[in-house]
């Protein structure tokens, strides 16, 4: 097993978070992990991204040129990473933000109003949280409840935090599920 | 302890307390800041002394004094902050004292960039400042490994007496991956330093000096750290890659390129090419025995790192004429993708290069 996942959005909306969420948890079911943050000049105001690597054997480049997977929260993410997935990856996109969907037909795309969703869940910032429940429904690269054991550890000094994301997280990977399982039928 | 996944730069902070040492001084600078971030809360917990200094030139004079008093001390910076301390590390390395420096390589030269870089492999290996001196070089490849050595680069500045430098760059010291310390060292349990100048009451006085006006007590200064450079040799570590059973190309690389060689190395391997890959973790001294050992099982050798070609000298210097070697280099902070660096690799296989830089 061996896969590149970038995650992209905002400065802000939390994709080094479900990035470190997505690491942790791989590194919990036993596989080598790496996290990389863009800590380039472009993190102030524009977009921000990081590449999280899981493998079965110790991970060589901890950055992708050309990701399995690829989360994107907003528009100038999906235009700047759109070309890179490998042919036959996954792209999740929030759809609340996003006016366009990927133009590529090689790819599996995950629709899912990220935003709305996290409203209705309780707050637009778990939005980041339905995008990862997204990604993981659809392929299940780590299972939702290791990433919910990780929340709670991360979450632990703020712990009336973890039910509202626990539910977004849900909701999103019973969206990521749907898709994966309507794109099969196909 | 269990695994926890850290940050290159936390994991290196907390290695230094893990080995003992209870003293930073040190001034910002990007991309090292979460390495006296992390020490400034991490200190004060364990009866240590954090201080951020006035300025680079500073900090690494706190060093030669705390160090000369016989204390663990520890720095780190980014380029531009090592040149700084370039006059300090010369006057530390003329005194034999031991100090761990760490230096998070940006793009230069001048205030350059912040991106990652490997662009001060001669400052770190030649010397840097002035004198005839050297450091001890250790070039970390992950996090685990940047712990690691943290912690033996205290052991080693302390029997060599004699600064120790670990170089890495951004990518090394901004990501993060499981990382599990080994059991560390109280500074009580520290064997004692009879050198230092911990006051003389009941003793002759230690004398800690650079100053040498004598020309024939200087030459014989020099000749024994001569010969303490040549006796660290002994400490010279560095690992294979895919080597086993001979290569079509060696690649040499150190770093944070060695594990994007490794990804190249990989997709080449389902090409049916075979790759290996030569990594030096000191980089002074150069592991140049076991390079020459391992050049005999490849047809050529190929050298990529983050500047225009620095231990590209040193690789050519060791092979001479036994094998062509090629390189390939992204400076500037730009960082080669595996992808690209396998193209590069496979076109030297094939003859369809030009090599760059040669």
């Amino acid at each position: 097993m061996y896969n590149e996942v970038i995650m992209a959005g905002f400065g802000g909306q939390g994709v080094l978070l479900i990035g470190k969420l997505l690491a942790y948890a791989g590194m919990k079911q036993g596989k080598q992990v790496t996290w990389m943050p863009a800590y380039g000049p472009e993190m102030r105001g524009g977009t921000c991204n990081c590449t999280v690597v899981l493998s079965d054997k110790p991970v060589g480049s901890p950055l992708s040129q050309r990701p399995h997977g690829l989360i994107v929260l907003n528009l100038p993410s999906l235009d700047k990473f759109e070309s890179a997935v490998r042919p036959g990856g996954t792209i999740v996109v929030n759809t609340t933000l996003i006016n366009r969907l990927p133009q590529r037909t090689d790819i599996n795309v995950v629709p899912v109003a990220a935003n709305d969703i996290a409203i209705e869940a309780g707050t637009a910032k778990a939005a980041n949280m339905v995008a990862l429940g997204a990604f993981l429904g659809a392929t299940g690269l780590v299972s939702v409840e290791q990433i919910k054991g990780v929340l709670a550890e991360v979450f632990a000094s703020r712990p009336k935090l973890i039910p509202l994301n626990e539910v977004a997280l849900t909701r999103g990977f019973e969206v990521g599920q749907a898709e994966a399982a309507a794109s099969a039928a196909r | 302890m269990a695994k926890k996944l850290m940050k290159g730069c936390e994991a290196i902070g907390e290695a230094a307390i893990q080995a003992g040492c209870r003293l930073f001084f040190g001034y910002p600078i990007t991309p090292q800041n979460e390495i006296p971030e992390y020490l400034s809360l991490r200190l004060p917990q364990v009866g240590g002394t954090f201080v951020q200094a006035e300025s680079e030139v500073a900090a690494i004079n706190m060093l030669y004094g705390a160090s000369g008093a016989g204390c663990r001390v520890f720095t780190s910076s980014s380029s531009p902050g090592i040149s700084l301390m370039a006059e300090g590390l010369s006057y530390i390395a003329g005194a034999e004292l031991p100090v761990v420096v760490v230096n998070i390589m940006r793009g230069g030269p001048g205030l350059g960039g912040i991106l990652p870089s490997q662009s001060d492999y001669f400052q770190a290996t030649k010397g840097g400042g002035h004198g005839d001196y050297r450091l001890l070089v250790l070039a970390p490849s992950t996090v685990q490994e940047a712990a690691d050595l943290t912690m033996e680069a205290f052991d080693l500045a302390d029997h060599y007496r004699n600064p120790v430098m670990i170089v890495a760059d951004g990518l090394i010291g901004q990501m993060m991956e499981p990382v599990e310390f080994r059991v560390g060292t109280s500074p009580e349990d520290l064997p004692e330093k009879p050198w230092a100048t911990t006051g003389a009451q009941g003793r002759q006085p230690n004398i800690i000096n650079s100053l040498f006006l004598a020309p024939t007590a200087l030459e014989a200064h020099n000749w024994k750290l001569y010969a303490k450079y040549q006796e660290m040799k002994k400490h010279i570590k560095y690992e294979l890659y895919n080597a086993d059973g001979g290569c079509q190309i060696l690649v040499v690389a150190y770093g944070s390129v060695a594990r994007i060689t490794r990804t190249a190395i990989d997709i080449l391997a389902e090409k049916g090419i075979k790759v290996g890959l030569f990594r030096p973790i000191t980089l002074f001294p150069y592991p140049a025995d076991a390079l020459l050992q391992a050049i005999e099982q490849t047809e050529q050798v190929f050298v990529t790192e983050l500047s225009t070609g620095q231990m590209l000298e040193d690789v050519k210097a060791i092979v001479g004429e036994r094998r062509p070697v090629s390189f390939y280099g992204r400076v500037g902070g730009m960082v080669m993708g595996a992808e690209e660096l396998a193209e590069q690799i496979e076109k030297q296989v094939t003859g369809a290069a030009g090599p760059q830089g040669s």
